[in-house]
């Protein structure tokens, strides 16, 4: 890809293809390009799209003329493959789905438009589950700072095609942290919104009531408005928030002079979190002070219930989610005499560890004798969760926490310990379970791999966040670079 | 841990075929699993709600309209198998 396109945000690049200065064609043919270069080390793509992707880029050109065009559209963009896209293979990652066509496109790819200039579905954990990319059934994803690391997951090849300059933004989905921890491990911003911000339908389900659509992107401006093009109320959801859509620009550079920001301590003084993030995380809130916040400390008490909370809410949605999977209406089946035999073989060959894993956790927590132990004090905890965060939301506007524990750790060394891996959410689930907006902003290098500070705010309170978020990046002198070079 | 024959129990309920080593690697891990996650018990929460949505939606209602949704021919297009008109299946055992 050219330097000169490369070095662009996407607000950039969208501005000057509206200004003239460049095609949205040849942006394409430069995103379509560096995806050919790099591709084969960093395996960010499970579906690749050049020929949508020009046709579109065309459309967007010829409209170009008349005006009235979103600012996102002139983007290229990569999305996420739990998305379903109509005629265009969705494969949840997953063998289970490897011909499937979706019938219909997703809400959040309909509102971004029509013209969307998809170049491809990005890699990722099987139906969005696990924290390395590693469990897809098409390959684990490379992180571009570390060729030999993982990308962080379960949107690992969204953070990575961002990150590796592979285009300019991305599309991913967070349930306990899979926006988030991917953005952190990979030098970019990721934003999950508020539960139900973004219309799910379309978005194939992993756990309903966690499961939120979210921006990948270059920067925070990026984040803000890639999250105007994909917000609203949708019919079609039922959980989808009924909450009118800001203007999530506006006030984006007001800085945070005055703003209450709480840094949690449970979660940054947690023994589990690296000292080189740790150390991130404390700058970071030195640097908020610095440009006029005011800093102080806020106690999320259950914080540490929040990851076996979430490990039974997730898994128990994942057991009845799933079952959807059976080779009747869609997807692989492995045929049998009877029918309970054909859905055991398809379910036994289709699905991967890591699925299998958690329906086995959710049914078993779900059934006859335990629900009451598991699922049912798992919501109780929630609750009290939630009311962890109203207190905390009493005194601050903004929380402050690391993102994920670490850096990225290298490609199969976590593979034979799913508590270890799991432990990468610790940080992220709270704000899943409390269904409130969490942004991942980087916050430096440590052992020279990019940290992730992560900001969290009150419900539908985005335009506060982001604002924030930007006031950060520009104290942190952040300046997004493309990988590897 | 738990035993061999409750992973099985679990892997039937859920119809999810297992192979002999998969279940012996399952009764290990989700044993230390669970054991992790039992951490919640230490809670007492006799009196508080549970929640199920972060947002506290309840009974979303819309108009009963008929709308033009997916046809029958596109619904089975996807099918593993079907005839003209219905997914078909296994015999039902």
């Amino acid at each position: 890809m050219p330097a000169e396109l490369q070095g662009l945000t996407a607000y950039e690049l969208a501005e000057r293809i509206r200004g003239g200065g460049v095609s949205a064609r040849e942006a394409t043919e430069a995103a379509l390009d560096r995806i050919e270069e790099v591709e084969d080390d960093i395996n960010a793509f499970v579906t690749r799209t050049p020929e949508i992707a020009l046709e579109k880029a065309g459309r967007i050109d010829g409209r170009l003329r008349n005006g009235g065009l979103n600012l996102w559209e002139c983007v290229p963009m990569a999305v996420k493959d739990v998305l379903s896209t109509r005629g265009v293979r969705t494969t949840c990652g997953s063998r289970i789905l490897e011909d499937f066509e979706p019938l219909y496109d997703a809400s959040a790819l309909v509102n971004f438009g029509e013209d969307r200039i998809m170049v491809g579905k990005t890699n990722c954990d099987e139906f969005a589950m696990g924290s390395s990319n590693e469990n897809s059934a098409y390959g684990p994803v490379h992180n571009p700072w570390d060729l030999d690391g993982v990308p962080g997951g379960s949107s690992g090849g969204s953070a990575a095609a961002v990150a590796a300059g592979e285009g300019w933004w991305a599309l991913g989905t967070d349930t306990g942290g899979s926006v988030r921890q991917p953005a952190a491990l990979c030098g970019i911003v990721g934003l999950k919104p508020t539960y139900g911000r973004v219309s799910r339908y379309g978005l194939i389900a992993f756990a309903s009531s966690l499961d939120q659509i979210g921006p990948m992107t270059r920067d925070v401006r990026d984040a803000a408005l890639l999250l105007q093009a994909i917000a609203g109320h949708d019919p079609r959801d039922s959980t989808s928030a009924n909450v009118e859509v800001p203007d999530y620009l506006a006030g984006l550079e007001d800085g945070v002079s005055g703003l209450r920001v709480g840094v949690v301590t449970e979660l940054t003084q947690n023994e589990g979190i690296s000292p080189g993030v740790r150390e991130a995380t404390e700058k970071a809130a030195r640097e908020l002070a610095a440009a006029g916040a005011e800093v102080g400390e806020v106690s999320l008490p259950h914080s540490e219930y929040g990851l076996p909370a979430y490990y039974i809410i997730a898994p128990a949605e994942v057991s009845s989610n799933l079952a959807r999977f059976d080779g009747v209406r869609y997807g692989h089946r492995v045929p049998a005499g009877g029918v309970h035999e054909m859905y055991r073989a398809t379910r036994e060959e289709g699905f991967g560890d890591e699925v299998k894993r958690r329906i086995m956790l959710g049914t078993y927590s779900l059934s006859s004798g335990y629900y009451e132990a598991y699922y049912a004090q798992a919501q109780k905890v929630r609750t009290k969760i939630i009311e962890d965060f109203r207190a905390a939301y009493a005194r601050y506007d903004v929380l402050l926490t690391p993102t994920a524990p670490t850096v990225a750790f290298g490609i199969g060394t976590k593979v034979d310990d799913p508590l270890e891996m799991y432990a990468q959410d610790i940080c992220s689930v709270p704000a899943s379970l409390a269904g409130v907006p969490a942004i991942s902003v980087p916050g430096g290098l440590s052992d020279g791999l990019p940290v992730g500070v992560q900001l969290m705010g009150d419900h539908f309170t985005e335009p506060t966040l982001l604002r924030a978020a930007r006031a950060l990046e520009k104290a942190t002198g952040f300046h997004f670079e493309a990988r590897p070079r | 841990m738990i035993s061999e024959e409750e992973v099985r129990h679990v892997a039937d309920l859920a119809r999810l075929g297992l192979t002999d080593e998969e279940v012996e690697r399952m009764s290990g891990q989700l044993g230390a699993i669970l054991d992790s996650i039992e951490k919640i018990g230490e809670l007492d929460l006799d009196e508080v709600q549970p929640t199920a949505n972060p947002l506290n939606l309840t009974n979303v209602l819309r108009s009963d309209e008929p709308r033009r949704e997916l046809s029958r021919e596109e619904a089975l297009s996807v099918a593993p198998e079907a005839t003209e008109e219905l997914f078909t299946v296994p015999r039902i055992d």
